[in-house]
């Protein structure tokens, strides 16, 4: 089996003296769709903070292409293949879409290769290109999501980290948008760690999943193994029986 | 109708002085959210400096008026700028994850010892700068009016145009931008947030510090108190304008100058400076987000 190419081991976080992930492993390979589940406060979002870089660990490591990663500052993560399109998508509301996208490419500086990344995003998801010169704030919910995917694109990253992209969004936009993520998988062959609520959905999507329960990971395996598991199906995909 | 022409072009002239010491205040404040309380003294430092400068090395008498002026003013920001530097990192940014009260406090007593320092060296008296600028006037609009007030004018309003212009359209420029909206997601873009932090402690002092300089050869006086009314007029400018707006700061800048100009020669002189701080009052109960610091609604 290749060497993982991210990978956390015994990865702890706290926040002031409250510990939030008590020791977390995952090892995602390269070209992987891998899904963290678990509940509102589990730590699936910490971990990934904690992968970009926005969270400083208090214990266990981060490895990156076989290097240790903890040391070094998120925005030199990005350069080195690292990017997010974080909870809440955070896009850059009072700029345009375009500004938006070229910022996500702010690591990189061949225009020519630029603007085919640009071109490309535009044409995953072209509601994005009708509103490029459109302020992001005034985008809807699913678009400003598809900007946070794209933005993140821009960098050309190796490992694409994704934050509840489901959030908030109609099921049949979360429908279309995990459709575009397999695309994009299977085109690029980027990594995608995402985390999700939406069980079902993200199950479908990953090969991997892990499934964290107050700073733990409690369960792992195949996306589809764990989609039949019981205690999964009762926990996360609203299954009837009881674990 | 002469009367009202003198007092708009003067309160241009003054506004614009304004406009470039407040876009100092709004760019620090929309990196880091921190009123910099320090920043009319950098002001000063660019006065006095300015007049140093220009009497130690008679740069005028060698390269001739305009050359030696341009000089001037490159080594005048340059050094203000070092000094807005040093500030950020001796007294800011040791306090970047401390409560925003702390900050604060800071930029007041670096304001105090910055003061105090500069009184030291050059004692508490009045300074004149040396007579080099011409005294004629121009026609314009088919009003007599001092060249240098013009002047005054057209220098703040092309450096305001190539900030808006490096703010808008270069890389470094949208950077900026993005470190002001969201810290964490600018940093997500790869963007260096420190770095960030210092051109914008690059560019604020080095257009107060400008602006320092401009005021010292326009009025011929400076003292080492002056940062304290000129930034508290320019921090009103920037509020009027929409703090943390750069456009905001230019027009609130020129705006508050032609209203304190009108406000003098017609209502009280007396009451000059009352006027600009009425604006600020009235500013905060009607529009507390200025005129063009409007945000756009985010939807969820």
């Amino acid at each position: 089996m290749d060497a993982p190419l991210l990978e956390t081991r015994g990865l702890r976080v706290k926040y002031g003296n409250v510990e939030a992930l008590h020791g977390i492993d995952l090892a995602v390979r390269q070209g992987e769709i891998v899904s963290i589940l678990g509940a509102n406060g589990a730590g699936k979002s910490t971990t990934l903070r904690a992968i970009s870089g926005l969270l400083r660990p208090s214990g266990g490591e981060i490895r990156y292409d076989g290097k240790p990663a903890a040391g070094i500052p998120a925005h030199e993560r990005v350069r080195l293949g690292i990017a997010q399109a974080p909870e809440g998508r955070r896009i850059f509301g009072t700029l345009t879409v375009r500004e938006n996208l070229v910022l996500g490419a702010f690591t990189r500086s061949d225009k020519d290769e630029i603007a085919a990344t640009a071109a490309w995003i535009y044409k995953l998801f072209p509601v994005l290109e009708t509103r490029r010169l459109q302020l992001a704030g005034t985008l809807s919910g699913g678009e400003q999501q598809m900007l946070a995917i794209g933005r993140a694109l821009m960098a050309k990253p190796r490992v694409l980290l994704l934050d509840e992209p489901s959030l908030g969004l109609a099921p049949l936009l979360v429908k279309a948008i995990f459709r575009t993520l397999r695309e994009i998988n299977e085109q690029t062959g980027v990594t995608v760690v995402l985390v999700e609520q939406n069980a079902r959905a993200a199950l479908k999507l990953a090969h991997r999943g892990y499934v964290m329960e107050v700073g733990r990971i409690v369960l792992e395996g195949p996306a589809a193994t764990l989609a039949s598991d019981p205690k999964v199906q009762a926990a996360y995909l609203g299954g009837k029986t009881g674990a | 109708m002469e009367q009202f022409f003198q007092q708009v072009t003067n309160g241009l002239a003054v506004g614009s002085i304004y406009a470039l010491i407040a876009l100092g205040y709004t760019m620090v404040y929309g990196v880091l959210r921190l009123i910099n309380f320090a920043h009319g003294d950098l002001f000063t430092y660019g006065a006095y400096l300015g007049m140093t400068l220009l009497t130690s090395f008679l740069l005028h008498d060698h390269l001739g008026l305009a050359l030696a002026l341009v000089v001037l003013a490159v080594m005048v920001m340059g050094l203000v700028a070092v000094i807005g530097v040093i500030l950020e990192r001796a007294a800011y940014r040791p306090l970047r994850e401390s409560p925003r009260l702390s900050a604060v406090v800071s930029a007041l007593g670096a304001s105090i010892f910055l003061q105090n320092a500069l009184m030291l060296v050059y004692g508490a008296r009045y300074q004149v700068y040396p007579d080099v600028l011409p005294q004629t006037t121009v026609s314009f609009l088919g009003q007599q009016m001092p060249v240098m007030r013009l002047a005054v004018v057209l220098v703040s309003v092309t450096i305001m145009a190539a900030l808006y212009l490096f703010v808008q359209k270069t890389k470094v420029g949208t950077a900026i931008r993005a470190a002001a909206i969201d810290q964490g997601a600018a940093r997500l873009m790869g963007i260096d947030v420190n770095k960030v932090v210092t051109i914008v402690f690059v560019i604020g002092p080095a257009l107060g510090g400008g602006a320092g300089l401009l005021v010292g050869l326009y009025y011929g006086q400076i003292s080492f108190t002056m940062g304290w009314i000129y930034g508290m007029k320019a921090f009103t400018a920037a509020i009027l304008g929409g703090i943390g707006n750069i456009p905001g700061a230019m027009v609130g800048g020129l705006l508050l100058g032609v209203v304190e100009a009108l406000g003098a020669a017609y209502l009280s002189i007396a009451w000059k400076d009352a006027f600009a701080f009425l604006v600020l009052i009235l500013i905060l109960i009607v529009r507390p987000s200025g005129l063009l610091g409007e945000r756009v609604a985010e939807k969820v």
